[in-house]
């Protein structure tokens, strides 16, 4: 008996790391680009994730300045969602786990 | 140079076009031109903007390529179809103008990726000798039109 309850706490470690690995949110990137509009941008933030146009502008503003911005994030289906409309508006988006 | 707005919102969610005949005359011959391109030469590199990788990961990157591919390019002819189908017409719907967005766009950037854009002073002194000098105008023509689009669709948002 003594010797089985660490080896169950054992097991169960490794899958508690599992889901703690599978529950970290994965975040999308939008990296700035030379070619797309910057009001083409902050329309395509509002349209895509119902921004408001401050919201947009700040994210827009931080790809500009700062080269990328994270504009949305949650699990992997989620993200991968996103980053293909962002996708198909032509912005350079990628995406990755927190 | 340019006197006059070419599109406008209409107040209604529509999107008014006023275009001279010559200029949409060249913008006819542009869906064709990223058309071929797409069927003819899909790993050209003027068009890897249009299929940027979305993991660092080569698998992952590898299934999402295989389950998007297809559907991002479809997408990108269905708006080049619009744009061509539309050419003559005097307003947009939305779902249309939507199009319009998209075609302008991506049209921006395969020539913009080509011309190898990098940022805003290539356009602020361009000599009349460089070869380039003519897709330089195209560039800032859609550019310019892509613009007014934009704001139009957003006052529209606003409604």
């Amino acid at each position: 008996m003594t010797t089985l309850a660490p080896a169950e706490v054992e097991v169960e470690e490794p899958r508690g790391a599992d889901e703690v690995e599978h529950d970290r949110p994965w975040v999308v990137i939008v990296w700035n680009d030379p070619i797309n509009l910057m009001s083409y941008v902050t329309l395509v933030f509002q349209k895509l994730f119902g921004y408001d146009k401050a919201k947009a502008t700040k994210l827009m503003l931080q790809v500009h300045n700062e080269g990328r911005a994270a504009v949305s994030s949650g699990t992997r289906e989620k993200a991968e969602y996103d980053v293909a409309r962002l996708h198909a508006h032509g912005l350079w988006a990628t995406m990755r786990q927190d | 140079m340019f006197e006059r707005r070419r599109i406008q919102a209409s107040g209604d969610g529509s999107v008014r076009l006023r275009l001279p005949r010559e200029e949409r005359e060249l913008l006819r011959t542009l869906p064709a031109q990223l058309r071929s391109l797409l069927d003819e030469s899909p790993d050209d590199p003027s068009l890897e903007r249009l299929f940027p990788p979305a993991y660092d990961d080569a698998d992952s990157e590898a299934e999402y390529r295989g389950l998007m591919r297809d559907e991002l390019l479809d997408g990108r002819r269905r708006a080049l179809a619009t744009l061509e189908e539309t050419l003559d017409q005097d307003r947009l719907s939305p779902e249309q103008a939507q199009a319009w967005l998209t075609a302008l766009n991506d049209l921006r950037l395969v020539l913009g990726t080509r011309l190898d854009v990098r940022d805003d002073e290539l356009l602020e002194r361009v000599d009349p000798a460089d070869p380039r000098a003519p897709a330089l105008g195209l560039y800032a023509y859609l550019s310019w039109l892509q613009e007014q689009l934009v704001e139009a669709l957003e006052a529209d948002l606003q409604l």
